[in-house]
């Protein structure tokens, strides 16, 4: 539609975690913002992530964590990134503690959004991961 | 080095040596379309040996998703590398999708299968390239068969039946009696019917409906002139049942179509449509810029044309 290629973003849960309704709202507002948004939905693993972002060619990858399992989740989904050496954004959205997030952020997490995250904060921080 | 730093040509080759990356980029430049299209669609098309191309269509919600992962995940236990091709909607006002046919498709990618999803993403006539350019680029690939899933009938944006060898229309029980199924146009494109949900009530009552429509275009004199009437299947997507009669119906068909010859015409159908699509497409630009400072001066719109028309084909 215009010279601007579109992003497109794998959205998933990794493991057991089953509270979906934020990362359905973060779709909507990506969607909203002209993204194509891949959405794989609840108990993915990080094999399952990374052959959809791969089949999709997908720009970013998008996780939700609500049950308190980011300081282990996002790590393994680094490692799995590196491992693959698939060099794409990892976004983290959901419930992380302030004194977690210099830590995610170390560990090579693009961006952490938290609850209540105006959509244009989201919006942005997908864009500029992917531009980064 | 990424794959998106390769050249048309290396990326291509990559593709059709199985690199799964590769292949991914690709379909991401054939999506996009343009002159790099182009360039895929010269580099796929010698490779490219004629997959068996079924389309999957029918309303929201009618199990189309959870269908075609039940067949990604069965085709490689009878030795097939399927891909899947599912296509979603954008939205008319922002652009954007939400394509969610993996959420019912699970547990299949990397197991030999190949699911990518894609937007319509509205321009209009931009599918009817992409389609048959990504087709191209899975059969190029390896791929065989290659599933293109959409709510699809009737629909503008991509005309499943005019890109498949095979159309399988899914329907489900209490969707309609026998006078909607004939309103909805589904007669025509049908090749295969298959009623999901089938372990609901009234499965019974839908098949008998559709059996008496097909009944109704022996009447009518619109069957087939080589006598094939679709078949109807009944599964139940959610636990596997019937996927195996489905896929046999499927396989059916086309040893029909081979058989009768129709194979090539519909191939060659598909050839005059996608070379059509594409001279649509470079008119079209050359009919913007001829039309871009029009002013009305007086004269009907009719004449304006056939002046510029002259011009245009000069």
């Amino acid at each position: 539609m215009s010279a601007e290629p579109v992003i497109r973003i794998v959205l998933a849960k990794l493991g057991l975690d089953g509270h979906d309704r934020g990362i359905k709202v973060v779709a909507r507002i990506l969607r909203d913002a002209g993204m194509e948004v891949i959405y794989l939905g609840l108990r993915q693993t990080t094999a399952s992530i990374i052959a959809a972002a791969e089949e999709e060619d997908a720009d970013a990858i998008g996780l939700s964590m609500h049950n308190a399992g980011h300081l282990a989740l996002a790590p393994a989904m680094l490692a799995a990134l590196d491992e693959a050496d698939l060099d794409i954004p990892l976004i983290i959205g959901g419930i992380v503690p302030d004194q977690d997030v210099p830590i995610l952020e170390a560990a090579g997490v693009a961006a952490i959004l938290g609850p209540g995250a105006p959509a244009e904060e989201v919006v942005a921080a997908v864009r500029n991961a992917v531009s980064a | 080095m990424s794959v998106r730093e390769l050249s048309s040509a290396d990326l291509v080759e990559r593709a059709i040596d199985g690199n799964r990356r590769a292949i991914g980029r690709t379909l991401t430049l054939v999506e996009r379309g343009g002159e790099i299209a182009d360039q895929i669609t010269e580099l796929t098309h010698p490779a490219a040996k004629g997959s068996h191309v079924v389309g999957i269509t029918g309303a929201p919600g009618a199990g189309k998703s959870t269908l075609t992962g039940q067949l990604i995940r069965h085709l490689p236990t009878l030795g097939l590398r399927p891909a899947v091709l599912a296509v979603d909607p954008s939205s008319p006002l922002t652009g954007g999708a939400i394509l969610g046919d993996r959420v019912r498709m699970d547990d299949v990618a990397g197991d030999g299968g190949f699911i990518r999803s894609v937007a319509t993403r509205g321009h209009a006539g931009g599918l009817a390239l992409s389609v048959p350019g990504s087709v191209r680029a899975f059969d190029a690939c390896g791929f065989d068969p290659v599933l293109i899933e959409t709510v699809g009938v009737g629909q503008v944006e991509v005309d499943v039946a005019g890109a498949a060898d095979t159309t399988v229309v899914v329907v489900n029980p209490g969707w309609g009696d026998a006078v909607q199924a004939n309103k909805a146009g589904l007669l025509e494109v049908a090749d295969v019917f298959v009623i999901n949900k089938a372990d609901r009530d009234g499965a019974n009552d839908t098949r008998r409906d559709l059996e008496l429509m097909l009944d109704l275009s022996h009447v009518s004199g619109h069957e087939d002139e080589t006598g094939y009437r679709p078949p109807i299947i009944m599964t139940t997507a959610t636990a596997g049942d019937g996927v195996q009669a489905l896929w046999d119906a499927v396989t059916a068909h086309r040893t029909h179509l081979e058989a009768t010859g129709q194979l090539e015409h519909r191939r060659a159908a598909r050839f005059r449509y996608e070379v059509r699509s594409r001279l649509g497409t470079r008119f079209e630009a050359s009919i913007i810029a001829a039309t871009a400072d029009l002013e009305p001066d007086g004269r009907s719109p009719a004449a304006v044309a056939v002046e510029l028309a002259g011009h245009l084909l000069a």
